[in-house]
Protein backbone atom coordinates (compact mmCIF):
# COMPACT_ATOMS: atom_id res chain seq x y z
CA UNK A 1 0.00 0.00 0.00
CA UNK A 2 2.95 2.35 0.54
CA UNK A 3 3.35 2.60 -3.26
CA UNK A 4 -0.18 3.88 -3.61
CA UNK A 5 0.12 6.46 -0.80
CA UNK A 6 3.52 7.56 -2.00
CA UNK A 7 2.16 8.17 -5.50
CA UNK A 8 -0.86 10.11 -4.25
CA UNK A 9 1.31 12.26 -1.97
CA UNK A 10 3.73 12.94 -4.85
CA UNK A 11 0.80 13.88 -7.06
CA UNK A 12 -0.59 16.35 -4.50
CA UNK A 13 2.85 17.81 -3.82
CA UNK A 14 3.62 18.24 -7.53
CA UNK A 15 0.20 19.79 -8.05
CA UNK A 16 0.75 22.31 -5.28
CA UNK A 17 4.26 23.05 -6.57
CA UNK A 18 2.95 23.68 -10.11
CA UNK A 19 0.23 26.01 -8.84
CA UNK A 20 2.78 27.90 -6.77
CA UNK A 21 5.22 28.07 -9.69
CA UNK A 22 2.58 29.20 -12.19
CA UNK A 23 1.71 32.19 -9.99
CA UNK A 24 5.30 33.37 -9.65
CA UNK A 25 6.81 36.04 -11.91
CA UNK A 26 9.32 33.40 -13.14
CA UNK A 27 6.38 31.63 -14.82
CA UNK A 28 6.95 33.90 -17.82
CA UNK A 29 10.40 32.49 -18.54
CA UNK A 30 10.74 29.88 -21.26
CA UNK A 31 12.33 27.24 -19.01
CA UNK A 32 9.52 27.36 -16.46
CA UNK A 33 6.93 27.29 -19.22
CA UNK A 34 8.44 24.01 -20.39
CA UNK A 35 8.97 22.69 -16.86
CA UNK A 36 5.35 22.98 -15.74
CA UNK A 37 3.84 20.65 -18.38
CA UNK A 38 6.87 18.33 -18.05
CA UNK A 39 6.25 17.99 -14.31
CA UNK A 40 2.61 17.33 -15.04
CA UNK A 41 3.56 14.48 -17.39
CA UNK A 42 6.00 12.98 -14.89
CA UNK A 43 3.33 13.18 -12.18
CA UNK A 44 0.90 11.25 -14.35
CA UNK A 45 3.47 8.50 -14.95
CA UNK A 46 4.33 8.20 -11.24
CA UNK A 47 0.67 8.14 -10.25
CA UNK A 48 0.11 5.40 -12.85
CA UNK A 49 3.09 3.42 -11.57
CA UNK A 50 1.97 3.76 -7.93
CA UNK A 51 -1.60 2.70 -8.60
CA UNK A 52 -0.56 -0.33 -10.67
CA UNK A 53 1.94 -1.49 -8.04
CA UNK A 54 -0.11 -0.53 -4.99
CA UNK A 55 -3.29 -2.24 -6.20
CA UNK A 56 -1.49 -5.14 -7.90
CA UNK A 57 -3.19 -4.50 -11.24
CA UNK A 58 -2.52 -7.48 -13.55
CA UNK A 59 -0.20 -6.69 -16.51
CA UNK A 60 -2.91 -7.76 -18.95
CA UNK A 61 -5.22 -5.00 -17.70
CA UNK A 62 -2.65 -2.24 -17.34
CA UNK A 63 1.14 -2.71 -17.25
CA UNK A 64 3.15 -0.23 -15.20
CA UNK A 65 5.16 2.44 -17.07
CA UNK A 66 8.36 0.81 -15.81
CA UNK A 67 7.31 -2.52 -17.34
CA UNK A 68 6.50 -0.80 -20.65
CA UNK A 69 9.85 0.98 -20.56
CA UNK A 70 11.63 -2.33 -19.90
CA UNK A 71 9.87 -3.87 -22.91
CA UNK A 72 10.81 -0.90 -25.08
CA UNK A 73 14.47 -1.23 -24.07
CA UNK A 74 14.51 -4.99 -24.53
CA UNK A 75 12.93 -4.90 -28.00
CA UNK A 76 14.46 -1.79 -29.54
CA UNK A 77 15.48 -3.50 -32.83
CA UNK A 78 11.97 -4.91 -33.27
CA UNK A 79 10.35 -1.54 -32.56
CA UNK A 80 12.78 0.22 -34.90
CA UNK A 81 11.98 -2.26 -37.68
CA UNK A 82 8.26 -1.79 -37.14
CA UNK A 83 8.72 1.99 -37.14
CA UNK A 84 10.51 1.94 -40.49
CA UNK A 85 7.96 -0.43 -42.00
CA UNK A 86 4.80 1.34 -40.82
CA UNK A 87 5.67 4.99 -40.30
CA UNK A 88 8.38 5.67 -42.85
CA UNK A 89 7.36 3.32 -45.66
CA UNK A 90 3.60 3.07 -45.18
CA UNK A 91 2.39 6.29 -43.58
CA UNK A 92 4.93 8.82 -44.88
CA UNK A 93 4.94 7.75 -48.53
CA UNK A 94 1.16 7.49 -48.53
CA UNK A 95 0.94 10.92 -46.91
CA UNK A 96 3.18 12.55 -49.50
CA UNK A 97 1.41 10.90 -52.44
CA UNK A 98 -2.08 11.54 -51.05
CA UNK A 99 -1.51 15.18 -50.09
CA UNK A 100 0.32 15.95 -53.34
CA UNK A 101 -2.45 14.38 -55.41
CA UNK A 102 -5.09 16.25 -53.39
CA UNK A 103 -3.49 19.66 -53.99
CA UNK A 104 -3.09 18.97 -57.73
CA UNK A 105 -6.68 17.74 -57.95
CA UNK A 106 -7.88 20.86 -56.13
CA UNK A 107 -6.15 23.03 -58.74
CA UNK A 108 -7.73 20.98 -61.54
CA UNK A 109 -11.13 21.35 -59.86
CA UNK A 110 -10.57 25.07 -59.53
CA UNK A 111 -9.71 25.34 -63.22
CA UNK A 112 -12.72 23.47 -64.52
CA UNK A 113 -16.35 23.83 -63.38
CA UNK A 114 -17.01 20.40 -64.90
CA UNK A 115 -14.58 18.72 -62.50
CA UNK A 116 -15.93 20.88 -59.70
CA UNK A 117 -19.34 19.30 -60.12
CA UNK A 118 -17.97 15.79 -60.63
CA UNK A 119 -14.84 15.27 -58.53
CA UNK A 120 -15.84 16.73 -55.17
CA UNK A 121 -18.82 14.38 -54.75
CA UNK A 122 -16.64 11.41 -55.74
CA UNK A 123 -13.97 12.47 -53.24
CA UNK A 124 -16.66 12.79 -50.62
CA UNK A 125 -18.01 9.34 -51.52
CA UNK A 126 -14.58 7.69 -51.23
CA UNK A 127 -13.94 9.40 -47.90
CA UNK A 128 -17.21 8.03 -46.57
CA UNK A 129 -16.21 4.41 -47.29
CA UNK A 130 -15.30 2.54 -44.07
CA UNK A 131 -11.58 1.88 -43.77
CA UNK A 132 -12.11 -1.69 -42.56
CA UNK A 133 -13.81 -2.33 -45.90
CA UNK A 134 -11.25 -0.60 -48.10
CA UNK A 135 -8.13 -1.91 -46.39
CA UNK A 136 -8.58 -5.64 -47.22
CA UNK A 137 -9.45 -4.76 -50.83
CA UNK A 138 -6.34 -2.60 -51.22
CA UNK A 139 -4.22 -5.36 -49.61
CA UNK A 140 -5.53 -7.73 -52.30
CA UNK A 141 -4.71 -5.21 -55.02
CA UNK A 142 -1.29 -3.99 -53.90
CA UNK A 143 0.09 -6.97 -51.96
CA UNK A 144 1.02 -7.54 -48.32
CA UNK A 145 3.97 -5.15 -48.15
CA UNK A 146 3.96 -1.40 -47.41
CA UNK A 147 2.55 -0.43 -50.81
CA UNK A 148 -0.98 -1.46 -49.83
CA UNK A 149 -0.64 0.47 -46.55
CA UNK A 150 0.46 3.55 -48.45
CA UNK A 151 -2.59 3.11 -50.67
CA UNK A 152 -4.90 3.05 -47.63
CA UNK A 153 -3.21 6.19 -46.33
CA UNK A 154 -3.68 7.90 -49.71
CA UNK A 155 -7.41 7.18 -49.57
CA UNK A 156 -7.63 8.50 -46.01
CA UNK A 157 -5.69 11.75 -46.38
CA UNK A 158 -6.90 12.69 -49.86
CA UNK A 159 -10.30 14.11 -49.03
CA UNK A 160 -9.54 16.39 -46.07
CA UNK A 161 -6.62 17.94 -47.94
CA UNK A 162 -8.71 18.28 -51.13
CA UNK A 163 -11.61 20.02 -49.40
CA UNK A 164 -9.34 22.38 -47.51
CA UNK A 165 -7.33 23.28 -50.62
CA UNK A 166 -10.46 23.94 -52.68
CA UNK A 167 -11.75 26.21 -49.91
CA UNK A 168 -8.34 27.88 -49.67
CA UNK A 169 -8.17 28.64 -53.39
CA UNK A 170 -11.44 30.55 -53.02
CA UNK A 171 -10.09 32.51 -50.05
CA UNK A 172 -8.38 35.39 -51.84
CA UNK A 173 -10.34 38.64 -51.78
CA UNK A 174 -12.15 39.94 -54.84
CA UNK A 175 -10.15 43.15 -54.70
CA UNK A 176 -6.86 41.26 -54.71
CA UNK A 177 -7.98 39.30 -57.78
CA UNK A 178 -9.13 42.55 -59.44
CA UNK A 179 -5.67 43.98 -58.82
CA UNK A 180 -4.10 41.00 -60.56
CA UNK A 181 -6.50 41.57 -63.46
CA UNK A 182 -5.56 45.25 -63.78
CA UNK A 183 -1.92 44.19 -64.16
CA UNK A 184 -2.87 41.78 -66.93
CA UNK A 185 -1.74 38.73 -64.91
CA UNK A 186 -2.35 35.28 -66.42
CA UNK A 187 -4.22 32.49 -64.65
CA UNK A 188 -0.99 30.81 -63.54
CA UNK A 189 0.59 34.05 -62.35
CA UNK A 190 -2.50 34.76 -60.28
CA UNK A 191 -2.43 31.21 -58.93
CA UNK A 192 1.22 31.23 -57.92
CA UNK A 193 1.51 34.80 -56.67
CA UNK A 194 -1.87 35.28 -55.04
CA UNK A 195 -4.18 32.32 -54.67
CA UNK A 196 -1.80 29.61 -53.48
CA UNK A 197 -0.18 31.84 -50.83
CA UNK A 198 -3.65 32.94 -49.70
CA UNK A 199 -4.71 29.28 -49.54
CA UNK A 200 -1.78 28.16 -47.36
CA UNK A 201 -3.53 28.50 -43.96
CA UNK A 202 -6.31 26.26 -45.30
CA UNK A 203 -3.95 23.76 -46.92
CA UNK A 204 -1.99 23.39 -43.70
CA UNK A 205 -5.18 22.75 -41.77
CA UNK A 206 -5.79 19.80 -44.08
CA UNK A 207 -2.17 18.67 -43.83
CA UNK A 208 -2.29 18.66 -40.02
CA UNK A 209 -5.51 16.66 -39.90
CA UNK A 210 -3.96 14.25 -42.41
CA UNK A 211 -0.90 13.49 -40.21
CA UNK A 212 -2.95 11.62 -37.61
CA UNK A 213 -5.15 10.00 -40.25
CA UNK A 214 -2.02 8.71 -42.01
CA UNK A 215 -0.77 6.95 -38.86
CA UNK A 216 -4.16 5.43 -38.10
CA UNK A 217 -4.53 4.24 -41.70
CA UNK A 218 -1.08 2.69 -41.89
CA UNK A 219 -1.44 0.83 -38.57
CA UNK A 220 -5.00 -0.38 -39.05
CA UNK A 221 -4.31 -1.55 -42.62
CA UNK A 222 -1.73 -4.02 -41.27
CA UNK A 223 -4.50 -5.87 -39.44
CA UNK A 224 -5.66 -7.15 -42.83
CA UNK A 225 -2.42 -8.75 -43.95
CA UNK A 226 1.21 -7.71 -43.75
CA UNK A 227 4.72 -9.18 -43.71
CA UNK A 228 5.89 -10.28 -40.23
CA UNK A 229 6.82 -6.75 -39.20
CA UNK A 230 5.01 -3.45 -38.77
CA UNK A 231 3.31 -1.76 -35.84
CA UNK A 232 -0.19 -2.95 -36.67
CA UNK A 233 1.01 -6.52 -37.20
CA UNK A 234 2.91 -6.45 -33.89
CA UNK A 235 -0.09 -5.09 -31.98
CA UNK A 236 -2.48 -7.72 -33.35
CA UNK A 237 -0.11 -10.64 -32.65
CA UNK A 238 0.90 -9.31 -29.21
CA UNK A 239 -2.77 -9.05 -28.22
CA UNK A 240 -3.12 -12.71 -29.26
CA UNK A 241 -0.23 -13.66 -26.97
CA UNK A 242 -1.59 -11.50 -24.10
CA UNK A 243 1.73 -9.60 -24.01
CA UNK A 244 0.07 -6.27 -23.44
CA UNK A 245 3.36 -4.63 -22.49
CA UNK A 246 4.37 -4.98 -26.16
CA UNK A 247 1.08 -3.41 -27.28
CA UNK A 248 1.74 -0.48 -24.95
CA UNK A 249 5.29 -0.17 -26.21
CA UNK A 250 4.01 0.12 -29.80
CA UNK A 251 1.40 2.63 -28.67
CA UNK A 252 4.15 4.70 -27.05
CA UNK A 253 6.16 4.66 -30.28
CA UNK A 254 3.07 5.56 -32.34
CA UNK A 255 2.19 8.41 -29.98
CA UNK A 256 5.72 9.81 -30.11
CA UNK A 257 5.93 9.45 -33.90
CA UNK A 258 2.49 10.99 -34.37
CA UNK A 259 3.29 13.98 -32.16
CA UNK A 260 6.62 14.51 -33.90
CA UNK A 261 4.97 14.24 -37.33
CA UNK A 262 2.30 16.78 -36.37
CA UNK A 263 4.92 19.01 -34.77
CA UNK A 264 7.06 19.10 -37.91
CA UNK A 265 4.06 20.01 -40.09
CA UNK A 266 2.97 22.69 -37.59
CA UNK A 267 6.51 24.09 -37.58
CA UNK A 268 6.57 24.31 -41.38
CA UNK A 269 3.17 25.95 -41.24
CA UNK A 270 4.48 28.56 -38.86
CA UNK A 271 7.24 29.40 -41.30
CA UNK A 272 4.99 29.53 -44.37
CA UNK A 273 1.97 31.36 -42.91
CA UNK A 274 3.83 33.70 -40.54
CA UNK A 275 1.73 36.54 -41.99
CA UNK A 276 -1.64 35.09 -41.03
CA UNK A 277 -3.38 36.67 -38.01
CA UNK A 278 -3.54 33.25 -36.31
CA UNK A 279 0.28 33.02 -36.37
CA UNK A 280 1.24 36.68 -35.93
CA UNK A 281 0.49 36.87 -32.23
CA UNK A 282 2.82 33.99 -31.35
CA UNK A 283 6.44 34.97 -31.63
CA UNK B 1 -21.15 68.87 -72.28
CA UNK B 2 -18.28 71.01 -71.17
CA UNK B 3 -15.43 69.19 -72.81
CA UNK B 4 -14.82 71.54 -75.70
CA UNK B 5 -11.61 73.35 -76.50
CA UNK B 6 -8.32 73.12 -74.68
CA UNK B 7 -8.12 69.35 -74.33
CA UNK B 8 -4.89 68.02 -75.74
CA UNK B 9 -5.12 64.32 -76.53
CA UNK B 10 -8.19 62.47 -75.35
CA UNK B 11 -7.14 59.63 -73.08
CA UNK B 12 -10.52 58.35 -71.98
CA UNK B 13 -13.51 58.72 -74.28
CA UNK B 14 -17.04 57.54 -73.48
CA UNK B 15 -19.79 58.00 -76.08
CA UNK B 16 -23.37 57.11 -75.23
CA UNK B 17 -22.00 54.54 -72.85
CA UNK B 18 -24.39 52.46 -70.77
CA UNK B 19 -23.91 49.50 -68.46
CA UNK B 20 -26.64 47.19 -67.26
CA UNK B 21 -26.13 44.43 -64.71
CA UNK B 22 -28.37 41.40 -65.05
CA UNK B 23 -29.38 40.36 -61.53
CA UNK B 24 -31.90 37.94 -60.13
CA UNK B 25 -34.24 40.87 -59.49
CA UNK B 26 -34.07 41.96 -63.13
CA UNK B 27 -31.72 44.37 -64.93
CA UNK B 28 -30.04 47.17 -62.96
CA UNK B 29 -29.06 50.24 -64.99
CA UNK B 30 -25.75 51.16 -63.40
CA UNK B 31 -24.87 53.71 -66.07
CA UNK B 32 -26.90 55.32 -68.82
CA UNK B 33 -25.89 57.55 -71.74
CA UNK B 34 -22.52 58.65 -70.37
CA UNK B 35 -20.60 61.07 -72.63
CA UNK B 36 -17.24 62.20 -71.33
CA UNK B 37 -13.80 62.94 -72.71
CA UNK B 38 -10.81 63.09 -70.39
CA UNK B 39 -7.68 64.73 -71.79
CA UNK B 40 -4.08 63.92 -71.03
CA UNK B 41 -2.83 65.24 -67.72
CA UNK B 42 -6.27 66.07 -66.35
CA UNK B 43 -7.33 65.37 -62.77
CA UNK B 44 -10.99 64.37 -62.99
CA UNK B 45 -13.08 63.61 -59.91
CA UNK B 46 -16.32 61.65 -59.99
CA UNK B 47 -18.69 62.55 -57.21
CA UNK B 48 -22.20 61.46 -56.37
CA UNK B 49 -24.28 59.48 -53.89
CA UNK B 50 -23.83 55.73 -53.65
CA UNK B 51 -25.45 53.88 -56.53
CA UNK B 52 -24.69 56.66 -59.04
CA UNK B 53 -22.29 54.43 -60.96
CA UNK B 54 -19.07 56.38 -60.29
CA UNK B 55 -17.18 53.27 -59.21
CA UNK B 56 -18.73 51.26 -62.04
CA UNK B 57 -17.50 53.86 -64.55
CA UNK B 58 -13.97 53.68 -63.13
CA UNK B 59 -14.09 49.87 -63.21
CA UNK B 60 -15.29 50.01 -66.82
CA UNK B 61 -12.29 52.16 -67.75
CA UNK B 62 -10.13 49.48 -66.07
CA UNK B 63 -11.92 46.74 -68.03
CA UNK B 64 -13.12 45.18 -64.77
CA UNK B 65 -16.69 45.76 -66.03
CA UNK B 66 -17.83 45.89 -69.64
CA UNK B 67 -20.21 48.49 -71.15
CA UNK B 68 -23.41 47.05 -72.59
CA UNK B 69 -24.17 50.09 -74.79
CA UNK B 70 -22.21 52.80 -76.57
CA UNK B 71 -18.44 52.93 -76.74
CA UNK B 72 -15.60 53.46 -74.30
CA UNK B 73 -11.99 53.85 -75.42
CA UNK B 74 -8.79 54.27 -73.43
CA UNK B 75 -5.83 55.69 -75.36
CA UNK B 76 -7.85 54.99 -78.51
CA UNK B 77 -8.06 51.27 -77.68
CA UNK B 78 -10.71 49.13 -76.04
CA UNK B 79 -10.31 49.05 -72.24
CA UNK B 80 -9.29 45.39 -72.49
CA UNK B 81 -6.49 46.15 -74.93
CA UNK B 82 -5.46 49.12 -72.77
CA UNK B 83 -5.28 46.84 -69.74
CA UNK B 84 -3.08 44.38 -71.60
CA UNK B 85 -0.92 47.36 -72.63
CA UNK B 86 -0.67 48.26 -68.92
CA UNK B 87 -2.17 51.69 -69.51
CA UNK B 88 -3.28 52.35 -65.95
CA UNK B 89 -2.64 51.76 -62.27
CA UNK B 90 -5.63 51.20 -60.01
CA UNK B 91 -5.91 52.14 -56.34
CA UNK B 92 -8.82 50.62 -54.44
CA UNK B 93 -10.56 51.88 -51.32
CA UNK B 94 -8.63 49.41 -49.18
CA UNK B 95 -4.89 49.07 -49.67
CA UNK B 96 -5.17 45.39 -50.62
CA UNK B 97 -1.52 44.65 -49.90
CA UNK B 98 -0.58 40.98 -49.73
CA UNK B 99 0.27 40.20 -46.09
CA UNK B 100 2.88 37.56 -47.01
CA UNK B 101 4.95 40.10 -48.92
CA UNK B 102 6.95 43.01 -47.54
CA UNK B 103 6.07 46.53 -48.65
CA UNK B 104 8.86 46.37 -51.24
CA UNK B 105 7.67 42.89 -52.26
CA UNK B 106 4.15 44.21 -52.79
CA UNK B 107 5.34 47.07 -54.95
CA UNK B 108 7.54 44.64 -56.87
CA UNK B 109 4.60 42.30 -57.58
CA UNK B 110 3.18 44.07 -60.67
CA UNK B 111 6.76 44.47 -61.95
CA UNK B 112 7.35 40.71 -61.60
CA UNK B 113 4.12 39.99 -63.45
CA UNK B 114 5.02 42.41 -66.23
CA UNK B 115 8.47 40.89 -66.58
CA UNK B 116 10.75 43.76 -65.60
CA UNK B 117 14.39 42.79 -65.03
CA UNK B 118 15.53 42.30 -61.45
CA UNK B 119 17.71 45.42 -61.40
CA UNK B 120 14.95 47.52 -62.87
CA UNK B 121 12.52 46.16 -60.26
CA UNK B 122 14.81 47.21 -57.40
CA UNK B 123 15.41 50.64 -58.86
CA UNK B 124 11.71 51.31 -59.45
CA UNK B 125 10.71 50.11 -55.99
CA UNK B 126 13.22 52.49 -54.42
CA UNK B 127 12.02 55.36 -56.59
CA UNK B 128 8.29 55.02 -55.87
CA UNK B 129 8.90 54.39 -52.15
CA UNK B 130 10.66 57.76 -52.07
CA UNK B 131 7.84 59.31 -54.12
CA UNK B 132 5.22 58.42 -51.48
CA UNK B 133 7.56 59.23 -48.60
CA UNK B 134 8.03 55.66 -47.40
CA UNK B 135 11.81 55.31 -47.77
CA UNK B 136 13.18 52.78 -45.32
CA UNK B 137 9.87 50.97 -44.91
CA UNK B 138 10.44 48.53 -47.76
CA UNK B 139 11.31 45.63 -45.48
CA UNK B 140 8.27 46.02 -43.20
CA UNK B 141 5.20 43.88 -43.61
CA UNK B 142 1.87 45.61 -44.38
CA UNK B 143 0.36 44.67 -41.03
CA UNK B 144 3.20 46.49 -39.28
CA UNK B 145 2.17 49.84 -40.82
CA UNK B 146 -0.70 52.25 -40.14
CA UNK B 147 -3.69 52.48 -42.48
CA UNK B 148 -2.44 55.71 -44.06
CA UNK B 149 1.01 54.23 -44.74
CA UNK B 150 -0.57 51.11 -46.23
CA UNK B 151 -2.63 53.27 -48.59
CA UNK B 152 0.51 55.20 -49.59
CA UNK B 153 2.21 51.88 -50.32
CA UNK B 154 -0.71 50.87 -52.52
CA UNK B 155 -0.37 54.15 -54.43
CA UNK B 156 3.35 53.44 -54.83
CA UNK B 157 2.44 50.02 -56.20
CA UNK B 158 0.10 51.62 -58.77
CA UNK B 159 2.85 54.05 -59.77
CA UNK B 160 5.66 51.49 -60.00
CA UNK B 161 5.13 50.47 -63.61
CA UNK B 162 4.68 54.02 -64.84
CA UNK B 163 1.23 53.79 -66.39
CA UNK B 164 -0.05 57.07 -67.88
CA UNK B 165 -3.39 56.82 -66.13
CA UNK B 166 -4.00 56.51 -62.40
CA UNK B 167 -7.48 55.38 -61.38
CA UNK B 168 -8.34 55.88 -57.70
CA UNK B 169 -11.55 54.58 -56.19
CA UNK B 170 -12.20 56.39 -52.90
CA UNK B 171 -8.61 55.73 -51.90
CA UNK B 172 -8.84 57.72 -48.66
CA UNK B 173 -12.44 56.90 -47.78
CA UNK B 174 -11.48 54.74 -44.82
CA UNK B 175 -8.94 57.17 -43.33
CA UNK B 176 -9.43 59.92 -40.78
CA UNK B 177 -9.65 63.59 -41.75
CA UNK B 178 -6.09 64.55 -40.78
CA UNK B 179 -4.40 61.72 -42.63
CA UNK B 180 -6.73 62.38 -45.53
CA UNK B 181 -5.68 66.04 -45.79
CA UNK B 182 -2.01 65.07 -45.85
CA UNK B 183 -2.52 62.40 -48.48
CA UNK B 184 -4.61 64.78 -50.60
CA UNK B 185 -1.71 67.24 -50.60
CA UNK B 186 0.68 64.46 -51.50
CA UNK B 187 -1.49 63.26 -54.36
CA UNK B 188 -1.51 66.78 -55.79
CA UNK B 189 2.29 66.97 -55.57
CA UNK B 190 2.57 63.57 -57.15
CA UNK B 191 0.28 64.62 -59.96
CA UNK B 192 2.31 67.79 -60.55
CA UNK B 193 5.56 65.81 -60.64
CA UNK B 194 4.43 62.88 -62.78
CA UNK B 195 1.88 64.64 -65.05
CA UNK B 196 -0.35 61.59 -65.08
CA UNK B 197 -4.01 61.55 -65.98
CA UNK B 198 -5.96 60.84 -62.81
CA UNK B 199 -9.51 59.59 -62.40
CA UNK B 200 -10.62 59.92 -58.79
CA UNK B 201 -13.85 58.64 -57.24
CA UNK B 202 -14.97 60.28 -54.00
CA UNK B 203 -18.07 61.18 -52.05
CA UNK B 204 -16.45 64.15 -50.35
CA UNK B 205 -17.18 67.55 -51.91
CA UNK B 206 -14.12 69.35 -50.42
CA UNK B 207 -11.85 66.51 -51.57
CA UNK B 208 -13.23 66.66 -55.12
CA UNK B 209 -12.94 70.45 -55.35
CA UNK B 210 -9.49 70.55 -53.78
CA UNK B 211 -7.96 67.96 -56.08
CA UNK B 212 -9.59 68.25 -59.47
CA UNK B 213 -9.24 70.21 -62.65
CA UNK B 214 -12.71 68.94 -63.53
CA UNK B 215 -15.50 67.60 -61.34
CA UNK B 216 -18.04 65.19 -62.79
CA UNK B 217 -21.27 65.20 -60.77
CA UNK B 218 -23.33 62.03 -61.08
CA UNK B 219 -26.74 60.91 -59.87
CA UNK B 220 -28.34 57.51 -59.38
CA UNK B 221 -31.21 55.47 -60.85
CA UNK B 222 -30.02 55.23 -63.56
CA UNK B 223 -26.41 56.29 -63.00
CA UNK B 224 -25.71 59.30 -65.21
CA UNK B 225 -23.69 62.52 -65.45
CA UNK B 226 -25.67 65.57 -64.37
CA UNK B 227 -22.96 68.26 -64.41
CA UNK B 228 -19.32 68.70 -65.38
CA UNK B 229 -17.57 71.58 -63.60
CA UNK B 230 -14.27 73.10 -64.78
CA UNK B 231 -12.22 74.26 -61.83
CA UNK B 232 -10.74 77.78 -62.11
CA UNK B 233 -8.35 77.06 -59.22
CA UNK B 234 -4.62 77.33 -60.01
CA UNK B 235 -2.55 74.18 -60.31
CA UNK B 236 -0.60 75.01 -57.19
CA UNK B 237 -2.98 74.56 -54.28
CA UNK B 238 -2.05 75.01 -50.63
CA UNK B 239 -4.48 73.45 -48.13
CA UNK B 240 -5.89 76.85 -47.11
CA UNK B 241 -7.16 77.47 -50.63
CA UNK B 242 -10.21 75.71 -49.25
CA UNK B 243 -11.19 78.93 -47.46
CA UNK B 244 -11.06 81.08 -50.62
CA UNK B 245 -14.28 82.39 -52.21
CA UNK B 246 -13.52 80.57 -55.50
CA UNK B 247 -13.26 77.25 -53.69
CA UNK B 248 -16.50 77.85 -51.81
CA UNK B 249 -18.27 78.85 -55.02
CA UNK B 250 -17.30 75.63 -56.77
CA UNK B 251 -18.19 73.54 -53.72
CA UNK B 252 -21.57 75.26 -53.72
CA UNK B 253 -22.13 74.44 -57.37
CA UNK B 254 -21.20 70.80 -56.79
CA UNK B 255 -23.66 70.63 -53.91
CA UNK B 256 -26.39 72.17 -56.07
CA UNK B 257 -25.62 69.64 -58.79
CA UNK B 258 -25.86 66.75 -56.34
CA UNK B 259 -29.16 68.07 -55.00
CA UNK B 260 -30.64 68.60 -58.48
CA UNK B 261 -29.65 65.08 -59.48
CA UNK B 262 -31.47 63.75 -56.48
CA UNK B 263 -34.72 65.45 -57.51
CA UNK B 264 -37.12 65.86 -54.63
CA UNK B 265 -35.60 63.09 -52.58
CA UNK B 266 -33.39 65.34 -50.46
Amino acid sequence: MSWLWGAVIFWLAAWAFNVWLANRPVARSRAVQLFIPALFGVTLLILWEGIVRGLDVPGVILPAPSAIWATIRASLPVLAGDFVQTILKGALSGYLIGCGAAVLTAIAIDRSPFLQRGLLPIGNFVAALPIVGIAPILVMWFGFDWQSKAAVVVVMVFFPVLVNTVAGLAASERMQRDLMATWGASYWQTLVKLRLPAAMPFIFNGLKIATTLALIGAIVAEFFGSPTRGMGFRISTAVGQLSLDMVWAEIAVAALAGSAFYGVVALIEKGVTFWHPSQRGRT
Amino acid sequence: MKDTAGIATPVIEAKGMGLTFETNDGPVHALKDVNLTVGKGEFVSFIGPSGCGKTTFLRAIAALEHPTEGTLTVNGMTPDAARQARAYGYVFQAAGLYPWRTIAGNIRLPLEIMGFSRDEQEERVERVLALVDLDGFGRKFPWQLSGGMQQRASIARALAFDADILLMDEPFGALDEIVRDRLNEEVLKLWARTEKTIGFVTHSIPEAVYLSTRIVVMSPRPGRITDVIESPLPKDRPLDIRDSPEFIAIAHRVREGLRAGHGDEV
